[in-house]
């Protein structure tokens, strides 16, 4: 072994490198492999595009207004005790 | 878990809440209501079995509001009690309980590689373990491609269809935008179990975008 990343060890570690979670000593490996690989480059972009898209699926931003309406009414009858 | 110091305003809305203020416990719902039901959602799939555990959850907190203590916010301590009872609920739809040391082991018995090893030179060719081909970079789509609704359709799909841990750790991370501490504290998770799911979540999700967009464009 090497201690140089492989391209298919690369994309295996690419959560934690975007995370912050890999060793110092990892964190340099990844950063060298990159400078030189366009292809583990190109990965790491996609991985961060792939982020950004996720964040844009839509969401419900609010309750359903029956449903709140129920969840006020159990307050009221939690109050009387 | 990490340590928290209740704020004032927390401390001022606690009060209210146990001397019954109404309007106190309207804003509560108003702010961490959807959210709470976003999480059941993640959980059991069903929005009436959602609902349902939305309510459980509020009366939960309702009757355990003396409890509370305050080391974590008052959004973590509600979201932990949200996750829970949908735990519950997704063992009565009858599936493997998210997150338990089987699911996990499972997980990882059926673990695939972020990409088919295919992708990348064997053990006898030149350059072993190194890209076959370069993946085509996104950057040469056309835009339209990145923001259609048809992206977003396809990537909520993609985490519809993971196995529970993964689909409710990407769910949180990414579509809701939580920090890893706040997601292992809702989970009830290790950080290195929650990272290992959503990497392999996250993988699925990119490499669903590749075909999309490799097959796809003109």
């Amino acid at each position: 072994m090497n201690d140089e990343f492989s391209c298919q060890e690369m994309i295996e570690v690419v959560t934690n490198y975007l995370d912050d979670a890999l060793p110092a000593d990892e964190r340099q490996r990844y950063e060298r492999h990159l400078s030189y690989c366009a292809g583990c480059s190109t990965y790491l972009d996609q991985m961060r595009e792939t982020i950004r898209q996720t964040s844009m699926v839509p969401r419900d931003e609010s309750l359903p207004p029956a449903l709140r309406e129920k969840i006020v009414a159990q307050f009221r009858s939690w109050r009387r005790g | 878990m990490y340590g928290h110091e209740p704020s004032s305003s927390e401390t001022a809305l606690l009060a209210a809440l146990r001397g019954g203020d109404e309007d106190a416990f309207g804003a509560l719902v108003d702010a961490y209501g959807a959210v709470m039901h976003r999480v059941a959602l993640t959980f059991v799939r069903s929005s009436a079995v959602a609902d349902e555990v939305v309510q459980e959850a509020w009366l939960g907190a309702l009757r355990g509001l003396d409890r509370f203590e305050g080391r974590s916010s008052l959004r973590t301590w509600l979201l932990r009690i949200v996750a829970n009872i949908a735990r519950t609920h997704a063992v009565r739809e009858a599936r493997a309980v998210p997150f338990s040391s089987l699911e996990l082991a499972r997980d990882a018995a059926e673990h695939e590689p972020a990409l088919p090893t295919d992708r990348f030179q064997g053990p006898d060719e030149q350059h072993p373990s190194r890209w076959v081909s370069f993946p085509t970079p996104w950057s040469a789509q056309p835009d339209s491609a990145l923001l259609s609704a048809e992206t977003r359709t396809l990537i909520a799909d993609t985490i519809a269809g993971l196995p529970d841990g993964q689909r409710i750790v990407i769910s949180l991370r990414d579509v809701e935008g939580w920090d890893s501490a706040e997601v292992c504290s809702v989970l009830e998770l290790s950080e290195t179990n929650q990272r290992v799911l959503l990497h392999r979540a996250r993988s699925k999700v990119r490499a669903a975008l590749e075909r999309y967009l490799t097959t796809e464009s003109p």
